[in-house]
């Protein structure tokens, strides 16, 4: 009984699966084709909608598995990766305009654009904890859109600039925009994907969770603790710049109300929603963030409500979102959803989202508090 | 020097109204621990609550009354029913729930008063002052904000300093535990913390919502600024959270001024870099500075 | 001054999540005695009494306080059901002055008997009257440990738990503490349950001791007896 198809199959798989499973890096590459395989067939089968709305999970996704690291990871916050988005999302709309550079260079440069100014904030912001982090970020998110008009000139002010992606010629003239764009995206965002992957994997993961679980030790240990947060800061921003440049894509232009507060706090929503530190929780979170509000306004509105009103009601939905995750599964609904069906959580790092203990440095009066003692 | 002089007033003017976000900000992080992200969304749900209540009666301090006694309710609901929660669970926790109030908050405005375009009111007439014939570039609602915070922060001092509820209140931000072992009722403690957190503010949203545009997001640049007062004072100085309040509010009037308004944001940002690179523990604290 | 009553705990196990502490623990401190409560570190004497005080909830078994079972209470309101407990580690209220101290715990009295409360505890604790606007922090360490007596002196209890109060402080300071302690139960008739790794001094004042050791008690007996037994007292006292 050796010849039907599915033994054929399961053949090959197994004497695949030692040399894929061998290294880690080559079963990310490994998953990452299949994952092409998969997406490219769904662009080509679906409608044009669903390829518009895989390059816009494709730009989240990024986004949002930057920042699940930063937090889950290596136990810091950042309410401002919309930020760091508007970055790369203007760097890449300027070198467009302007130069007229390829898509391939624009990527990368964005992406090191948004790593840049993730430093330089990194750098200043290196000393700072919990909500001290958390409000500098906030800070800036908030007074981004303000480069904007200062800068009109260059930044195009309240309208911003315009991004176009061309389809190209080797594809055929009628080879969809719509589809080109999903493939781009889809495309970077594999790419981007495993690299993070394997980093997480990698000695400066496992660096990250050592500081993220207990700093003092981190250090005694030899761990040049600012430095990886720095690091770590930076990786996030870059991610973040990349899924800016890749929501340029989808919607065409940059401008200072495509990267709102409410961007920087999704992100934080998705990255919560998919589990803190898991990157395949990255990628269902931003599932659920793009698919989401455009149903419940949908709902709304077929309900007599006004745009204006109906457009609140996925922003209320995060709120909603970000209170009960956190007050019934504190570590993220991944890490509730394997508890409950009593597997180890599902996130690609060991200890997924043990809480940051980096912040349990508080004030006397709270260490007494938290321990009862006097 | 006249424009100097207008500069100074409406800094001072801006600067109470940072004063009264600080001022709540410290009340909580003092009492609770948790840095409150929403104070400055629920500053905005009850401004919302006040335009309506203006609405309907036509009376300005009806309004203003009922805004402070909704930020007391909400504030001490929040406490009771979200953020009691998380107050013995890791920072994170509390920092991402107080972001989900935040945004929940401001959603929950659109959805009632999204489509609100009143203007908002003031008690005062809007006209400058002039002593003799030399306009002083502030009007008699600049001096009603400032008197009433600086009444109300008074006014929460001495009830602190000199009342028992408000001995009651300090030992539950000193010393929780010893604080119940003596009998005080620390739940209710840290719920009227929060609820009086709630009072400032609204009023803080009551002083400043007419000169900016009331709707879901307007309070985000002021609660930021808020928070970069209550930093530049040190979150454990109520008195700190005052004067950077006034030292914020000068600095920008005077950058926003002669510079251009654009910038008044980005000079926030990098006020309240520079104070967490160079002094993180505020100017008038007296904790050790934090090693890297 | 409120009577003073007769505190039992009655077969109280407690832990720490899976861990137990204390196993079947049974105790009655009689009115106007003085109660200690020795025992190697570990033992669970602290959890005792952290368990008397509302903080920790036992697994099984009651606390029986002149007819009433306050197991399973809050704190606050352990407090206000007659119980002071002075933690280890003194619990003085840094912040505040040693007047803003004592008047927290008068707090529990009517407001009618608070100044001549405070004359009282004024009177007792001469070194507290002089210190009085300055803050606790400043204070030395036997001049805490006063402090946090006489806070607990304010609240009007009818049983005073004291948690090693000679932690910390030089012989000649513990030996202070402890007479006022012992004057205390004279004065006030007060019920008090000490728990003390300094064995020998505390038995010199108690009336009954307890030995307890990894959770169980081991000896009961009039304090006098304990501390002439040689073998009980080498083996778990060490002395």
């Amino acid at each position: 009984m050796n010849s039907s198809p599915d033994q054929i199959f399961i053949g090959a798989a197994n004497r695949l699966a030692p040399w894929v499973r061998r290294t880690t890096g080559r079963r990310h590459v490994a998953l990452a084709v299949a994952g092409a395989v998969v997406l490219g067939l769904a662009s080509i089968l679906l409608d044009q909608y669903r390829d518009y709305q895989m390059a816009e999970v494709a730009a989240s996704a990024v986004a949002v598995a930057g920042l699940t690291v930063l937090i889950g990871l290596s136990g810091q916050i950042s309410i401002g990766n919309g930020a760091f988005m508007a970055v790369g999302g203007y760097v890449a709309a300027l070198l467009f305009m302007h130069l007229q550079w390829p898509l391939i260079a624009i990527l990368v440069v964005s992406t090191l654009a948004a790593a840049a100014v993730g430093a330089i904030f990194g750098v200043a912001a290196a000393r700072l904890r919990g909500p001290y982090l958390a409000g500098a970020t906030l800070m800036l998110a908030v007074a981004l859109p303000f480069f904007a008009t200062r800068f009109s000139g260059l930044l195009g002010g309240d309208q911003g600039l315009g991004f176009f992606v061309t389809v190209p010629g080797f594809l055929g003239a009628t080879f969809s925009p719509l589809r080109w764009q999903a493939w781009v995206n889809c495309g970077a965002a594999l790419v981007a994907m495993v690299l993070l992957a394997n980093l997480v994997r990698s000695r400066i993961g496992r660096s990250w969770r050592a500081v993220r679980d207990d700093e003092v030790a981190a250090a005694l240990a030899g761990i040049n603790v600012a430095r990886m947060q720095i690091l770590a800061f930076i990786i996030s921003a870059a991610y973040a710049g990349l899924g800016g440049v890749l929501l340029a894509v989808v919607v065409g232009t940059v401008s200072p109300s495509l990267f709102t507060l409410s961007l920087s706090i999704q992100l934080l929503t998705a990255a919560v929603l998919g589990g803190l530190g898991s990157l395949s929780g990255a990628i269902w979170g931003s599932i659920l963030l793009v698919i989401v509000p455009t149903y419940l306004t949908n709902v709304a509105t077929s309900h007599g409500l006004t745009q204006a009103t109906s457009s609140s009601i996925p922003i209320l939905a995060y709120g909603l979102v970000l209170i009960l995750v956190m007050l019934a599964f504190p570590r993220g609904i991944a890490g509730g959803i394997s508890r409950l069906i009593g597997q180890a959580p599902l996130s690609d790092s060991e200890s997924p989202t043990a809480p940051p203990t980096s912040w349990r440095r508080r004030s006397p009066a709270a260490d007494r508090k938290e321990k009862g003692r006097t | 020097m006249v424009e100097f002089l207008e500069f100074t007033l409406q800094g001072i003017s801006a600067g109470m109204i940072y004063a009264a976000i600080a001022l709540s900000l410290v009340l909580i992080w003092r009492g609770t621990r948790v840095l409150n992200y929403s104070q400055g969304a629920l500053a905005m749900l009850t401004s919302f609550i006040a335009l309506e209540i203006e609405y309907r009666t036509g009376n300005y301090w009806f309004a203003f009354v009922g805004a402070l006694i909704s930020g007391l309710i909400i504030g001490g609901a929040v406490e009771r029913l979200v953020t009691r929660q998380v107050i013995n669970k890791p920072p994170l926790n509390a920092v991402i729930v107080t972001i989900g109030l935040l945004i929940g908050i401001e959603g929950l405005a659109g959805v009632f008063f999204g489509g609100n375009n009143r203007s908002f009111p003031t008690p005062f007439s809007p006209v400058g002052l002039s002593i003799g014939s030399v306009a002083l570039g502030i009007t008699r609602n600049d001096i009603f904000i400032a008197g009433a915070v600086l009444l109300a922060a008074g006014l929460l001092a001495v009830v602190f300093q000199y009342t028992s509820i408000g001995l009651r209140l300090r030992a539950t931000a000193f010393n929780l535990p010893v604080a119940r072992l003596l009998g005080v009722r620390v739940g209710g403690m840290l719920t009227l913390g929060w609820a009086l957190a709630g009072l400032l503010g609204a009023l803080a949203g009551m002083l400043v919502s007419p000169s900016t545009l009331l709707s879901p997001n307007s309070m985000d640049t002021i609660f930021v600024l808020g928070f970069t007062a209550a930093v530049i004072g040190g979150l454990e100085s109520p008195g700190g959270a005052v004067v950077g309040g006034l030292i914020l509010g000068i600095v920008l009037s005077y950058a926003g001024g002669y510079l251009g308004s654009e910038v008044v944001n980005l000079f926030g940002l990098a006020a309240l870099l520079l104070v967490l690179m160079l002094r993180p523990t505020g100017l008038f604290s007296s904790a050790p500075a934090r090693r890297v | 001054m409120s009577e003073s009553a007769t505190l039992e705990v009655r077969e109280v196990s407690a832990g720490y999540g899976a861990v137990p502490v204390l196993r079947g623990v049974t105790i009655t401190a009689q009115a106007g005695t003085i109660t200690a409560v020795l025992g190697a570190n570990g033992a669970g004497k602290t959890t005792l009494l952290r368990v008397i005080d509302g903080s920790i909830k036992p697994s099984q078994g009651q606390i029986w306080l002149d007819g009433a079972n306050l197991a399973g209470r809050r704190p606050e309101n352990v407090s206000r059901a007659g119980i002071a407990h002075v933690p280890e580690g003194q619990g003085v209220i840094t912040e505040l002055t040693v007047a803003e101290n004592l008047q927290l715990g008068l707090l529990l009295r009517p407001r009618s008997e608070r100044s001549a409360a405070l004359a009282d505890i004024y009177n007792r604790f001469s070194v507290l009257a002089d210190r009085r606007s300055k803050a606790a922090g400043t204070l030395s360490g036997g001049e805490r440990q006063m402090l946090v007596i006489a806070r607990a002196l304010a609240t009007d209890p009818r049983v005073l738990l004291l948690d090693e109060p000679s932690l910390g402080l030089a012989p000649k300071i513990v030996r202070d503490v402890l007479d006022l302690i012992s004057q205390l139960k004279t004065d006030t008739g007060l019920t008090i349950i000490l728990v003390e790794q300094n064995a020998r001094s505390a038995l010199a004042i108690a009336d009954l001791g307890i030995v307890l050791n990894l959770g169980s008690v081991v000896a009961t007996a009039p304090a006098g007896q304990l501390a002439a037994d040689e073998a009980l007292r080498r083996h778990y006292l060490g002395f």
